[in-house]
């Protein structure tokens, strides 16, 4: 396969020129079929990376390159082929009176034949668990409904990365795991790397690798279980640890000897009863 | 309560009319204009009104909703016959009142041009009953088509149709929600003179203004991460198919037109 990654290599990033730097000599790289969760509170410039990675912005200083190829004026539509975006706010990145029409929006925009379009539009409605609907306007969907419509949407172009850029940040807690439930499924079942990028630390548990941006820098990069080690800073840089981090401390705190570092409920319970057991 | 959200005055069916290519329906709604003008007999006034009953029929439209959609012309129709019943000063005197005479030219001139009125709201009507906004919008795009070739818009023109059409029910929904917010902050959208009403409206106004501008904004940055450059190098989903209803009706407005000018006078 040889080059299939988006890599960023010294970038550099400012909206204006008097305006100070939203990014600052950021280089990292995605790499195949690799789930990476970028996270930081607001303003780090976690959103400016998803903008530049589907040049929809372009940076100041260093190169962006997908799949070996840089992201500029000219490449930017076979870029935007590749790359694969979902955003926040369900609403306002419905295009098509109906969901059919919305996820064909995309496919007509890259002139593909009808034929292959409607074969396109069942299997990503398929894979998101939204078919049925494919008569429904938006004002009948819920906001979960809407955002697995869109990651159907960018899933139709059959891009090999997807960003999501907050997408669960305006739906409710059901919504919300509706969505990290359909994102895990169609990143197990398809050839694809994605970027979910959040300021939620619960949404970051299941990504292979974290990337941590703090002040536009990258603060600290590694998987998941190393992240929650570093709680104190974690709260320093305004982020918060999920409950189950925070009872796992605890019980550190009142003596438990935990051998690794919960992720979840599940992991915490397993350490409880091992632990429970042993004793 | 939004699921029976309909915009537009479009009834579902399945009548021949339904069926119909939209880009039919407004050909010939467009030539059935221009006919309308060149009837001036009593026979080719019955072939228009036949023509405009028997698709009203075909429908299968309840005549209350076609009723209804005449309403608010009720009083232009009025309007013009009576304007043309009172200056109208040839033929015969029919009736003098109070020392005001009524013509007979007068009043077959009110009575044809009221009919005319009629017939056009009726079938036009019709296509708005019969199609959804969304087809309009299709069969205008194609139909303009020729004139993408004088650099006209055409493309443009159809996605700000079907987009201000996805967006109307998501407007109302904030609207609603907005005018909740300032009525719990003693906004009172109801009661006072109509100038305070007309004030109170602004408080719902200006918000809805913001956030409209901003997912207008948010829609085009989302458009164009999937990849909109404009219509060209543009493929459609939505296909427009001429059937055989439509060679039907293009056979019955034929009839229609050449039987007009056989009963014209």
């Amino acid at each position: 396969m040889g080059n299939t990654q988006i890599e960023f290599r010294n970038v550099s990033f400012r909206y204006q020129e008097d305006m100070p730097w939203v990014l600052k000599d950021v280089s990292f790289t995605i790499n195949n079929n690799e789930w990476v969760a970028m996270i930081g509170h607001n303003g780090s410039g976690k959103s400016t990376i998803a903008k530049l990675m589907n040049g929809l912005l372009f940076p100041q200083e260093g190169e962006i390159l997908v799949d070996g190829q840089q992201v500029t004026a000219s490449s930017v539509w076979d870029i935007r082929r590749k790359v694969g975006m979902v955003f926040q706010n369900p609403d306002n990145q419905f295009v098509g009176t109906t969901v059919r029409d919305d996820v064909a929006f995309g496919m007509e925009n890259h002139g593909m034949a009808r034929d292959l379009m409607l074969k396109r539009i069942t299997e990503s409605l398929e894979a998101v668990g939204m078919n049925g609907y494919e008569r429904h306007e938006p004002h009948r969907l819920s906001g979960g409904q809407k955002q697995r419509v869109a990651i159907a949407s960018v899933l139709a172009v059959s891009p090999q990365y997807i960003i999501l850029d907050e997408a669960t940040a305006m739906l409710d807690p059901k919504g919300r795991k509706e969505i990290m439930e359909t994102i895990r499924e169609v990143q197990s079942a398809r050839d694809l790397s994605l970027v979910t990028i959040t300021h939620d630390l619960l949404e970051v548990t299941q990504a292979d690798r974290v990337i941590v941006m703090n002040g536009g820098e990258i603060w600290m990069e590694g998987t998941p279980r190393e992240l929650f080690r570093k709680k104190e800073q974690l709260i320093e840089i305004g982020l918060d640890t999920p409950f189950v981090s925070k009872l796992a401390e605890e019980l550190k705190g009142a003596g438990l000897p935990l051998t690794r570092e919960p992720l979840n409920h599940q992991e915490l319970l397993e350490e409880l009863w091992t632990f429970h057991s042993t004793r | 309560m939004s699921n029976s959200m309909i915009i537009g005055q479009y009834i579902p069916g399945d009548s021949f009319v339904h069926r119909l290519d939209p880009r039919s329906k407004i050909a010939i709604i467009f030539f059935f204009v221009i006919i309308v003008f060149f009837a001036n007999s009593v026979m080719s006034y019955g072939l228009l009104a036949l023509f405009a009953i028997g698709s009203a029929a075909t429908s299968r439209i309840p005549l209350t909703y076609i009723m209804k959609g005449l309403k608010p012309v009720w009083f232009l129709v009025i309007f013009t016959f009576l304007l043309h019943l009172i200056v109208t000063k040839q033929g015969e005197v029919l009736v003098s009142i109070l020392g005001w005479e009524i013509y007979e030219e007068g009043l077959i001139q009110g009575a044809a041009i009221s009919l005319r009125f009629f017939l056009l709201i009726m079938v036009t009507s019709l296509l708005t009953f019969t199609t959804t906004p969304i087809e309009i919008t299709d069969a205008i795009e194609e139909l303009l088509g020729p004139l993408k070739k004088v650099n006209f818009p055409v493309h443009e023109l159809a996605l700000m149709m079907s987009i201000s059409l996805r967006f109307i029910p998501t407007l109302m929904q904030e609207t609603e929600k907005i005018s909740k917010a300032q009525a719990s902050r003693g906004v009172d959208f109801r009661t006072g003179s109509f100038k305070d009403r007309v004030k109170a409206v602004i408080p719902l106004l200006v918000p809805l203004f913001v956030s409209a501008f901003k997912r207008a904004e948010e829609l085009a940055m989302a458009m164009e991460a999937r990849g909109y450059q404009g219509g060209e190098g543009r493929t459609k989903l939505r296909e427009l198919h001429l059937g055989k209803s439509d060679v039907y009706l293009y056979i019955m407005f034929i009839l229609l037109v050449i039987g007009l000018f056989l009963t014209r006078s």
